[in-house]
């Protein structure tokens, strides 16, 4: 695979180096003379000096015939318009850009880049998987339609401990599509399967239902609405 | 018309101010707050408002009110960010009026044909002096009133 990483950084140095050990064709672009002569004297030549958002650097590293474009530098907005550029003026199959501010991960995906990768996101998801206080994880993010697959732990304390899936009242439009108890068994829950306290529950919801479904698998009353048993 | 104006050069200033004396509800975003200081462009008349900020980060955004703009116009030394801040206005919030500045004549293009309004300064430049030149060769240029006879 011929791969462009544009930014040579701390990321795009690590990440053409693991391509070039996967034997990939690899071609880094960076507007840093100095940093171009270090990453040639340690990786070989495999860099090319100048900006890559502009169309004449793009097509001197032969992005016409890239399989992947991948642009890792410190600033979103050069990521993305390297990125619009390889698919809107090139065509280049596949783009991913690194973002910094992980709200723009939305708006890269809507603007058409095919994958975003956020270290600010990533390493929220692990606090968020630690702290007690954030029960709801979410584990992905379907493309379109608003759904997301998140994981709650249920705890001691909570309304749903010992009821069967039929008897919990969940907010409009969400769904428990796994349970894993304690032991790490997975289980594909039918109306009668029993929660209890310690499982792991997977769902799918929506996004703005992701507060009220928290609620109604952790908190001590439930959803709390008229009607609920 | 609620206008806010991304980045306070000599341009952004110059449009912001215009905007305001025609009436306007003027919104200035800089990420340096020295640019609304005693060495900025913003004429001290302008009587809109002035926000530091990144107009390439919706929280900025909205907080400059761009939920209720009428129109958007970016006007950075940076093309990438003019055009990622342009995208969220049209994108995201909707704005009816976005126009953003490019100096690079290719990706001007692009953004163009992708739907974006954009103004690229370098052609319309190199433009406007070609034509003062061609016009120089005609007939002289006048160095002020009456320098003509002179001459």
């Amino acid at each position: 695979m011929y791969v462009i990483v544009v930014g040579a950084g701390k990321v795009g140095y690590y990440l053409a180096k693991e391509l070039v050990e996967e034997q990939h064709e690899v071609l880094v672009i960076e507007l840093d003379a100095a940093r171009c002569a270090s990453i040639t004297e340690e990786l070989g030549e495999i860099v090319m000096q100048g900006d890559g958002c502009e169309a004449s650097t793009l097509e001197r590293a032969g992005v016409g015939r890239c399989d992947m474009i991948i642009a890792v530098t410190g600033d979103d907005e050069d990521n993305l318009v390297v990125c619009q550029v390889a698919r809107h003026r090139f065509q280049v199959p596949r783009t991913v850009a690194r973002v910094c501010n992980p709200k723009n991960e939305e708006i890269f995906k809507r603007l058409g880049i095919d994958t975003t990768v956020s270290a600010t996101s990533v390493i929220m998801a692990h606090i968020e998987q630690e702290l007690p206080t954030h029960p709801l994880i979410p584990l992905m993010t379907l493309k379109g339609g608003g759904l997301e697959i998140v994981e709650v732990k249920v705890p001691a304390e909570s309304f749903v401990v010992g009821k069967p899936i039929r008897d919990i009242l969940l907010p409009h439009q969400s769904l428990i599509s796994l349970v894993i108890d304690t032991e790490g068994h997975p289980r594909i829950p039918t109306g009668e399967t029993v929660i209890r306290a310690g499982d792991e529950v997977v769902a799918v919801t929506m996004r703005e239902s992701e507060a009220a479904l928290r609620m109604a698998l952790t908190s001590s009353k439930g959803m709390g609405l008229p009607g609920s048993p | 018309m609620k206008v806010i104006i991304m980045g306070c050069g000599r341009v952004g200033a110059e449009v912001a101010l215009m905007l305001e004396q025609e009436g306007h509800e003027v919104t200035v975003l800089d990420s340096d707050p020295a640019a609304f200081g005693p060495l900025g462009y913003l004429s001290e008349e302008f009587r809109g408002i002035r926000m530091v900020g990144n107009g390439v980060d919706q929280d900025a955004l909205r907080h400059a009110g761009i939920e209720q703009a009428d129109a958007f116009v970016s006007a950075t030394r940076g093309d990438n960010r003019n055009v990622m801040a342009c995208q969220i206005a049209k994108h995201v919030f909707n704005v009816p009026r976005v126009v953003s500045r490019v100096f690079d004549p290719i990706r001007e293009e692009m953004y163009r044909s992708l739907g974006l309004r954009t103004i690229n300064p370098t052609r319309i430049q190199a433009r406007l002096l070609k034509e003062a030149l061609e016009k120089e060769e005609e007939e002289p240029v006048s160095a002020g009133p009456g320098a003509r006879e002179e001459i």
